[in-house]
């Protein structure tokens, strides 16, 4: 089953070309997932982390542009012969086979359910054409479909659910919506960015575990996107860390949080406020750069406790692997 | 507590109910019921955290107590210079404003609370020149020394806010938050918009503030973390009414109310080790608008008995200084965090 994985991205540099200067939101990331995975990809902003994700769905943003990279997808064969892959940076971003990929292969949750959906169209006439776009079959069947999948998602009455605009449901209820019409064409990809970050925490709770239950019931990866590093630790089976555009470690779960090896990995996880405890924080000195003043070197150097003059701001750290899928890039391993 | 000392603010029955207005003549239709019936006080240099979820009125509650909006009915008493307690809906409109030099807030959002067109020396030095400091020299003495007090450098007086980062903005707000000496200062959500590594130079940079200039912190936040790491007691709110109110360790600990055990077990710990088994909440916050009778929790609590869904449960000191408001406290058994 996993001889190949499901999604292999490679050097991947999408970059901004604006008038100010040149920003590299996204300056070589590379890393796998498997088939029915969760990578959880954590980072604070301007990380460059929603970009990969738009990226992936080449839905990059003008002036932005991928310069530079692969971004393989195992893409599963209509009448169940052999998988092919293909790679989606040289796709036109609008052509038939792009556009047969985003939404029904790979779908996409964004963090604003208030700004997803359209104000004046119905929920049900929204997810009834993503069906319609995708899938064979009539309108009847499609809003029945629509119907059965908003209950799945546990919209309460969705008969009634199906007729509302999007202004009529909750913020839980609208994420569960759009959770739905994601999940509409049975992707074997769900990116979800940021799906919790503008929810009460009980319905992120709520949110997240029907997220895990539909994916073991459908078995879809998740690329969970967030600076949340709860959410992360609650949903991922592996991580990848992102600082200024680049992957600075990645690893299974347990490693990151418990044998982190990256610098700003360690960081993050001494600044964070716990729930168990009262102790001092201990902060990353400073704050990220701002996009036009990218650091020389490695990106993370000008607040590294580790920083070392000569190497850390000359030369830029190798991907170094330091255990069992387990990869950093920083000099202390080189 | 109270023996030796009145506390720095007190609230008793506060409430605020904002008007439902409808149809050509703005008749008025029913009311939210945004703070209904809140009852605290906060003693001289302890920081109370008050959490919930988005409409639970908790920041509707801070600027009661500000009187940026006037509440609709309750006291809020404030201790003076002089040791007496003055109830401030009753105060003159000048005594109210020498009053107001001495509580101050600081904001959620350091990109949209900050004029864009003053520079730091006008923002810091604004509240000062309001109050009657006429000396442009005396100003800018005094904006440098809260520049370094919040860790920003004085030879940045002439910058304007764009020109910092979002933790550098937050701390701006910070400094134009003390030029007035203030005894209490309400922070509505000041961590929430940054990002993680600088959340935690705000929060010991607040803590490190608080030991020096001896102030006085009403801390209004929904993560349970960062409130854990502020605050000497904590509130809990819930659609406009407080259910619980202890010591901090104690609250989360050993709760007493099942939304505050609820809201404990729902915080996603940064450890895969412990992914917990949640006591998952169904159905959602109640609308403030139309709530439901009795105790408003009652359609979610996995506890609720008939008496929930028709009385409102009083507000009871369950054990020293850990009031509740629930039917069942007594009874339950309810899991915290260690």
């Amino acid at each position: 089953m996993s001889r190949e994985p499901l999604l292999s991205v490679r050097d991947l540099k999408t970059y901004f070309m604006q008038d100010e200067g040149l920003v590299r939101a996204v300056d070589g990331v590379s890393f796998e997932m498997a088939a029915g995975a969760t990578l959880g990809i954590v980072g604070e902003s301007g990380c460059g982390k929603s970009v990969t994700a738009r990226s992936i769905l080449r839905i990059v943003d003008r002036p932005g542009r991928i310069v530079e990279g692969e971004i393989h997808f195992r893409r599963p064969s209509a009448n169940g012969g052999a998988h092919h892959t293909v790679d989606l940076a040289t796709l036109d971003a609008n052509g038939a086979e792009m556009r047969s990929i985003r939404g029904a292969e790979i779908a996409l949750i964004f963090q604003e359910p208030m700004s997803s959906f359209s104000p004046v169209h119905t929920i049900g006439s929204q997810i009834i054409e993503a069906i319609l776009l995708h899938q064979e079959g009539s309108r009847r069947e499609a809003r029945d479909k629509t119907i059965e999948i908003l209950r799945r998602v546990g919209v309460s009455s969705p008969e009634e659910r199906v007729d509302q605009l999007s202004n009529q449901l909750s913020g839980g209820m609208r994420q569960r919506a759009m959770i739905a019409m994601a999940l509409s064409c049975h992707p074997t990809l769900l990116i979800a960015d940021e799906p919790t970050t503008a929810l009460d925490v009980t319905t992120q709770t709520q949110i997240l575990e029907l997220m895990r239950q539909l994916q073991q019931e459908d078995g879809m990866a998740i690329m969970l996107i967030t600076h949340d590093l709860g959410v992360i630790a609650t949903m991922a089976t592996d991580v990848a860390v992102m600082y200024l555009g680049r992957v600075v470690e990645q690893a299974p779960v347990d490693a990151i949080f418990h044998a982190p090896r990256h610098p700003y990995t360690r960081g993050l996880l001494r600044s964070i406020p716990r729930i168990r405890s009262r102790a001092r924080l201990l902060p990353i000195a400073g704050a990220v750069p701002h996009p036009y003043d990218r650091p020389t070197g490695c990106p993370f150097h000008p607040r590294c406790p580790e920083f070392r003059a000569g190497t850390c701001d000359r030369q830029e750290p190798r991907v170094t692997r330091v255990g069992d899928h387990h990869t950093v890039s920083c000099f202390l391993y080189e | 507590m109270s023996a030796a000392r009145p506390p720095l603010l007190r609230v008793s029955g506060l409430q605020k109910l904002f008007p439902i207005r409808k149809g050509f003549f703005k008749r008025t239709a029913g009311y939210v019921r945004a703070v209904d019936g809140v009852n605290f006080h906060i003693d001289e240099g302890e920081t109370l955290g008050l959490v919930g979820e988005s409409g639970c009125g908790k920041t509707t509650t801070a600027r009661c107590v500000l009187r940026a909006i006037e509440p609709t009915a309750g006291e809020i008493f404030m201790r003076v210079a002089s040791g007496s307690m003055v109830e401030l809906g009753r105060l003159r409109p000048a005594e109210l404003r020498a009053l107001r030099r001495e509580m101050q807030m600081i904001f959620q959002d350091p990109y949209t609370s900050l004029n864009p067109r003053m520079t730091l020396l006008d923002l810091v030095g604004e509240p000062l020149l309001v109050h009657g400091m006429r000396s442009r020299r005396e100003r800018e003495e005094r904006v440098a020394d809260l520049l370094r007090r919040v860790g920003l450098r004085p030879e940045y007086m002439r910058r304007f806010p764009h020109a910092f980062s979002g933790g550098e903005r937050q701390r701006i707000g910070i400094a134009r938050a003390l030029a007035l000496h203030p005894r209490l200062v309400v922070a509505d959500e000041p961590v929430s918009a940054l990002d993680v590594s600088v959340q935690a130079q705000i929060l010991n940079l607040l803590v490190d503030l608080q030991a020096d200039l001896h102030l006085t912190y009403l801390f209004v936040a929904h993560d349970l973390s960062v409130v854990r790491h502020i605050s000497n007691r904590v509130a809990v709110m819930y659609v406009g009414r407080m259910v619980e109110l202890a010591e901090t360790d104690e609250l989360y600990r050993a709760p007493r109310h099942p939304y505050t055990a609820a809201l404990l077990s729902a915080a996603p710990e940064p450890d895969p080790r412990v992914r917990s088994r949640r006591l998952m909440l169904q159905g959602e916050v109640a609308n403030p608008a139309a709530p439901p009778g009795g105790c408003y929790f009652h359609p979610r609590c996995p506890y609720a008995i008939d008496v929930c869904r028709t009385q409102t449960p009083a507000w009871q000191e369950i054990s020293p200084a850990h009031f509740v408001g629930c039917h069942r406290a007594h009874e339950l058994q309810l899991a915290g965090v260690e």
